[in-house]
């Protein structure tokens, strides 16, 4: 409701004492030029670019890892990581062999597009290939940064409870992709995965989905193939 | 806390296109399905903006509700707690509303 004249219509009312200058600016308007940059860059030089999004100790790094090693001769991978602290991650990445960039966020809880382009010029990744932006471990802030990136993608563990899609879904509708991980772990689990992905198209019926275990391997074929096909001449398309 | 980093921009958009004149009101457009607080708006903005053109500006926040067309039966409806499901049973909707996050207008002295 207005708070000036009680109406149903939010709108802005000019004041006496001063000029009103209408602006309809998008707040993120900034990060949304970056971003299109970034994005014009990926499709120039065909690099499929994936912005991968989890709360902490999903899995996403040992995902990474484990599809960087599936990957070897089929598709060239780099990496920017983004942790608010350590060199930790980028160094797992490096020790598969991957090019990688860490970017520490500091007390930030999420990437932005300018964070990205600075890592990208440290990065350069070679045309044709993939590239992987491991966000901050945060299933909130993310979601609404562009970083110019093709298909965003959330990974969700089968610890962490199927109701995640219920209590964030501005996260899960913001993405195309969804990865369940850690499917290792469920016969110790009471993780009703039907139910899971029941909440999860609730929210956003067009996910893709994937299942899998990065330790033991399940599902990560299907997954390895998916990227590589984003790779390469179709990079644009996804 | 990303209330922060958006109200930084703010601040900035602003500081940039009203250079050297004082700024004594903000009206922002914040949608319900935005995934920003206006609270933890509020709470930042007056830190964000000391010592800028903006400082000792009021903000006003229109708070946006969501609305959405379902694909499946092309029915409009009002979305309440941010999962919508519209009456017909699909989950398939075509948000109308709520998504905004916009600087609606600036008031200069």
């Amino acid at each position: 409701m207005c708070a000036t004249c009680g109406c149903s219509v939010p709108h802005v009312h000019a004041q006496p004492e001063g000029r009103t200058v209408l602006l309809e600016q998008d707040i993120l308007a900034k990060n949304g030029r970056l971003a299109e940059r970034n994005r014009a860059w990926f499709a120039s030089r065909r690099i499929a670019a994936f912005n991968l999004m989890s709360s902490p100790g999903s899995g996403k790094t040992t995902l990474l890892e484990r599809t960087i090693e599936r990957l070897r001769g089929r598709a060239a991978v780099s990496v920017i990581e983004g942790d608010q602290e350590t060199l930790r991650d980028a160094e797992r990445i490096r020790g598969t062999g991957a090019r990688a960039v860490q970017i520490n966020t500091g007390s930030g809880c999420h990437l932005d597009a300018g964070m990205v382009a600075d890592a990208l010029r440290a990065l350069d990744p070679p045309r044709g290939s993939l590239l992987f932006i491991e966000n901050v471990g945060n299933l909130v802030c993310p979601a609404l940064f562009d970083l110019g990136e093709g298909p965003k993608v959330v990974i969700a563990s089968v610890t962490e409870g199927e109701d995640k899609p219920l209590k964030y879904p501005h996260m899960f509708r913001a993405c195309d992709v969804l990865v369940l991980s850690k499917l290792d772990l469920l016969p110790h689990l009471q993780f009703d995965r039907e139910r899971f992905f029941e909440y999860a198209r609730k929210v956003n019926p067009r996910l893709r989905v994937f299942q899998l275990s990065a330790l033991q391997g399940d599902g990560l074929e299907e997954w390895c193939s998916w990227l590589v096909d984003r790779s390469g001449p179709r990079a644009e398309a996804h | 806390m990303h209330e922060l980093a958006i109200t930084e921009s703010v601040v900035e958009s602003v500081t940039q296109r009203f250079s050297g004149r004082r700024v004594t009101r903000v009206v922002l457009e914040i949608g319900k399905l935005s995934g920003v607080v206006p609270d933890a708006i509020r709470f930042c903005f007056d830190v964000c903006a000391e010592g800028t053109l903006l400082q000792g500006a009021s903000l006003d926040i229109l708070a946006i509700p969501a609305r959405a067309r379902c694909s499946a039966c092309e029915s409009e409806l009002a979305i309440e707690d941010g999962i919508g499901l519209c009456p017909c049973g699909s989950a398939d909707l075509v948000f109308l509303s709520g998504q905004e996050l916009k600087i609606k207008a600036v008031e200069v002295a």
